[in-house]
């Protein structure tokens, strides 16, 4: 009995040990692949790599919240500047990155270089370890005023002095429809906002349910809500009122942030609008936001506003143009004439003034990056840098966000939500938002509770 | 600790005790009892119980084994639950999970490995030390030293998280497995001393007497009487020291990053959902992965850990 109890348990500890070592054996092939497609994709010119200098030996690490498979396309964006200075970059992505850097700050542990996918977080990084955030040198200043405009200066400046430079950027006024079903149907892209509210009742009318929509996202649920707030008030209110909003001149609950959030309301809160295969107006505080627009290929809801980096959400099987089965067009503003963009990005700051971390900092900021990394991503980033090369951008609808971004005739806003102070950006904005659509909360009462949130000091 | 008479009775008294095992009339009486335990315990009502309790804490374990075999649009659309009506089957998540990351998965198994051992085996050499101090060698202010001890288990281990890796960076040791093995045992050792300790205690101090009296001292008493006897409470430690070594996320996460140098598997299973959360239909099959060996661990070890449960309680 005994005897055969062990043999069980040994037979038990064999299998294990077997499965390991298979395991073991299929990633190490999984690794040499990988290895073979970055040897081929190695033809690098180096003459706009000498400034940098010789600087193997050296090592830069890199923390940011961008993890697989982005990440992938990111180290593989560093090649050229790895081949040709001879530097390490250490990659490191971590989900939990903006829980973790504030972590190794404090511990006396930063990363050479991070990437801050907000605004309002580098300021309070920069207002709580002013020691340890390195203000960009003028290699970088001078890359930051040649290729990006000087807006996106200002997101990363603080105080008056420029600490980070954007890295990649997205455009949220985007609504995802579907060429063929509308071209079957007959609708037309609205162009104005009250063409948009009539092809909404005119969908109704036909018997369908027009938009879709869904904003749990774990803990951040509630934030594709904010970005429909923030999109209605650069339409309803204009992006002077917008700016004084987000800064806090005005009160959050401003009688215009009020009307503008009734004007979201016409939609998100209208049992006939929403919320196309899912349920009512409730279900979109359910709806994962990843997931909530699936309706438009399975025929269920029609419209869908979200940022171009919906794209990585779709099913393979659907082809993302103009003509295919899912695009977007832009979100509409008032009259035809005003054309307000939401839009994000990260920021590149750095926390050690090394001459290997100031280059790749340089880097960073110059066109030679953008278009290396343009070049190997297949969808879902583009830059703000001036010097990107459109054609390299390969996805149909990054293309579209990067000439909406580049033209003049585009008034761009950088997300207000990022731009808040924690407490309100990350957090009764979300929250209150998601009791907005959850329990019936009335407008005013959400816009006065975020209000009474606002840090006071 | 007690003086010479009772101990020497106590030596008496086990031998008797020795003796009436062999004795055919006690040992009747043993089974008599042993029989009627059995009935108590195994009455039809319990075993239900035990069988709803077991299945309902496999169904979802169980669904999430279906879950990660689907497709990601059946994912998607459909619960696990209607599989019989639609049995679409693809490895596809597996090979997301083992062979779509820029670093090979070996890699984090491997750190997963090099993390657990010396934090499994690291605490419990201490504590058996320790343990064995506190229960067999009487020093001074041996009681408040022992309830220090056990007072440091209600400081929770997120306090000391900044605290110790300022330590750390200043000591050179941020981004090493050191980082990590020390962590853990400083986290283990109150309960692991507080456990072996009171194993120990329950070991008849008749037997360690008994060696004292044929001349062991304390270094062949610890090996030669005391080990052997520990071996269900070492391993039942050592099983959840492990599970909750190789489980850990918040710990690996502060000291070592997300570097993969030194990242074990719970940082990439929690970073398998992407940047943006749109991936979380391989995260089943991510479970599934790194559930494999602490599987292999509590099966192979599971008959020390049920003797080591109830060690404390029963002694025959």
């Amino acid at each position: 009995m005994n005897g055969m109890r062990r043999r069980r348990g040994t037979a038990v500890v064999a299998a294990g040990a077997g499965l390991t070592l298979l395991l073991a054996a299929c990633s190490g092939g999984g690794d040499e692949g990988g290895g073979d497609a970055e040897g081929t994709a190695n033809e690098t010119d180096c003459s706009a790599y000498e400034e940098y200098g010789d600087l193997s030996g050296k090592t830069v690490s890199v923390y940011t919240s961008i993890v697989d498979p982005e990440s992938e396309e990111q180290i593989n964006s560093y090649q050229p500047f790895v081949d040709c200075t001879g530097v390490e970059i250490d990659y490191e992505g971590s989900r939990e990155f903006e829980a973790q850097l504030p972590v190794r700050l404090t511990a006396g542990n930063p990363p050479d270089i991070a990437y801050v996918p907000q605004p309002g977080f580098l300021k309070s990084l920069v207002a709580d370890f002013p020691d340890q955030v390195v203000p960009a040198p003028q290699s970088v200043i001078d890359n930051a005023t040649e290729f990006y405009t000087e807006e996106w200066v200002n997101y990363g400046t603080v105080d008056g002095t420029l600490y980070a430079t954007p890295l990649g950027a997205n455009v949220k006024s985007f609504v995802w429809y579907s060429p063929l079903a509308f071209e079957d149907a007959g609708y037309e892209i609205p162009t104005t906002w009250d063409e948009l509210m009539d092809l909404s009742q005119q969908i109704v009318d036909d018997g369908g349910v027009p938009w879709c929509a869904g904003i749990e996202s774990g803990d951040a649920t509630g934030w594709p809500a904010t970005d429909w707030l923030e999109d209605v008030v650069l339409r309803t209110a204009g992006a002077d009122v917008y700016d004084q909003w987000v800064n806090h001149e005005i009160p959050f609950n401003d009688p215009q942030i009020v009307e503008a959030l009734g004007t979201v309301g016409e939609i998100l809160k209208n049992d006939e609008y929403v919320n196309g295969g899912l349920g009512n107006v409730q279900s979109i505080a359910t709806a994962a936001w990843n997931e909530s627009a699936n309706g438009i290929p399975d025929g269920t809801c029609w419209l869908h506003r979200a940022a171009n980096f919906y794209q990585a959400n779709w099913d393979e099987s659907l082809e993302v143009a103009e003509d295919g089965d899912v695009y977007a067009f832009y979100l509409p503003g008032v009259s035809e004439d005003d054309k307000p963009l939401l839009g994000a990005g990260e920021f590149v700051t750095a926390f050690s003034d090394r001459p290997e971390v100031e280059a790749f900092q340089a880097f960073l900021s110059s066109p030679e990056w953008a278009n290396s990394k343009a070049s190997v991503t297949a969808q879902g980033w583009f830059s703000a840098n001036n010097g990107l090369d459109p054609e390299l951008i390969k996805s149909p609808i990054d293309k579209l966000a990067f000439e909406l971004l580049t033209s003049d005739e585009y008034t761009f806003r950088f997300d207000g939500s990022d731009q808040m102070p924690g407490a309100v950006g990350t957090g009764s904005f979300w929250t209150e938002m998601t009791a907005w659509v959850a329990n019936d909360k009335s407008d005013e009462d959400v816009l006065s509770a975020i209000e009474a949130s606002w840090p006071t000091s | 600790m007690s003086t010479g008479i009772p101990s020497i009775e106590l030596v008496d008294g086990a031998q008797q005790a020795a003796k009436g095992r062999r004795e055919p009339g006690r040992l009747a009486r043993i089974e008599r009892r042993a029989a009627a335990a059995k009935g108590k315990i195994s009455s039809p009502w319990a075993s239900t119980l035990a069988i709803i309790i077991a299945i309902a804490w496999t169904v979802p374990t169980f669904g999430l084994l279906l879950t990660s075999f689907r497709p990601r649009l059946e994912i998607r659309r459909t619960g696990w639950w209607t599989f019989p009506a639609n049995p679409a089957v693809t490895f596809e998540n597996y090979s997301d999970v083992l062979f779509g990351s820029s670093t090979a998965f070996s890699t984090f198994f491997v750190n997963s490995l090099v993390i657990t051992i010396p934090a499994v085996i690291i605490p419990i050499s201490l504590a058996l030390l320790a343990a064995y101090a506190f229960a067999w060698i009487d020093f001074k202010g041996r009681n408040i030293l022992f309830v220090a001890v056990f007072a440091l288990q209600v400081i929770p281990i997120q306090v000391t998280l900044i605290p110790l890796l300022t330590q750390y960076v200043d000591w050179g040791l941020a981004g090493s497995f050191w980082t990590i093995w020390l962590s853990h045992s400083i986290f283990a050792l109150p309960l692991a001393i507080f456990l072996l300790h009171n194993f120990m205690k329950d070991i008849p101090p008749s037997l360690v007497e008994a060696a004292r009296v044929d001349g062991a001292g304390h270094v062949k008493i610890f090996f030669q009487v005391l080990m052997p006897l520990l071996t269900p409470a070492i391993a039942s430690f050592a099983i959840f020291q492990f599970l909750w070594v190789w489980n850990d996320l918040l710990v690996a996460l502060t000291f070592a990053g997300g570097s993969t140098e030194v990242a074990p598997l719970t940082v990439r299973v929690a970073e398998l959902a992407g940047t943006r959360g749109a991936q979380w239909h391989i995260l089943s099959a991510g479970a599934f992965v790194s559930m494999i060996v602490p599987l292999i661990v509590f099966l192979a070890l599971q008959r020390f850990f049920v003797r080591g449960l109830l060690a404390g309680s029963v002694k025959g």
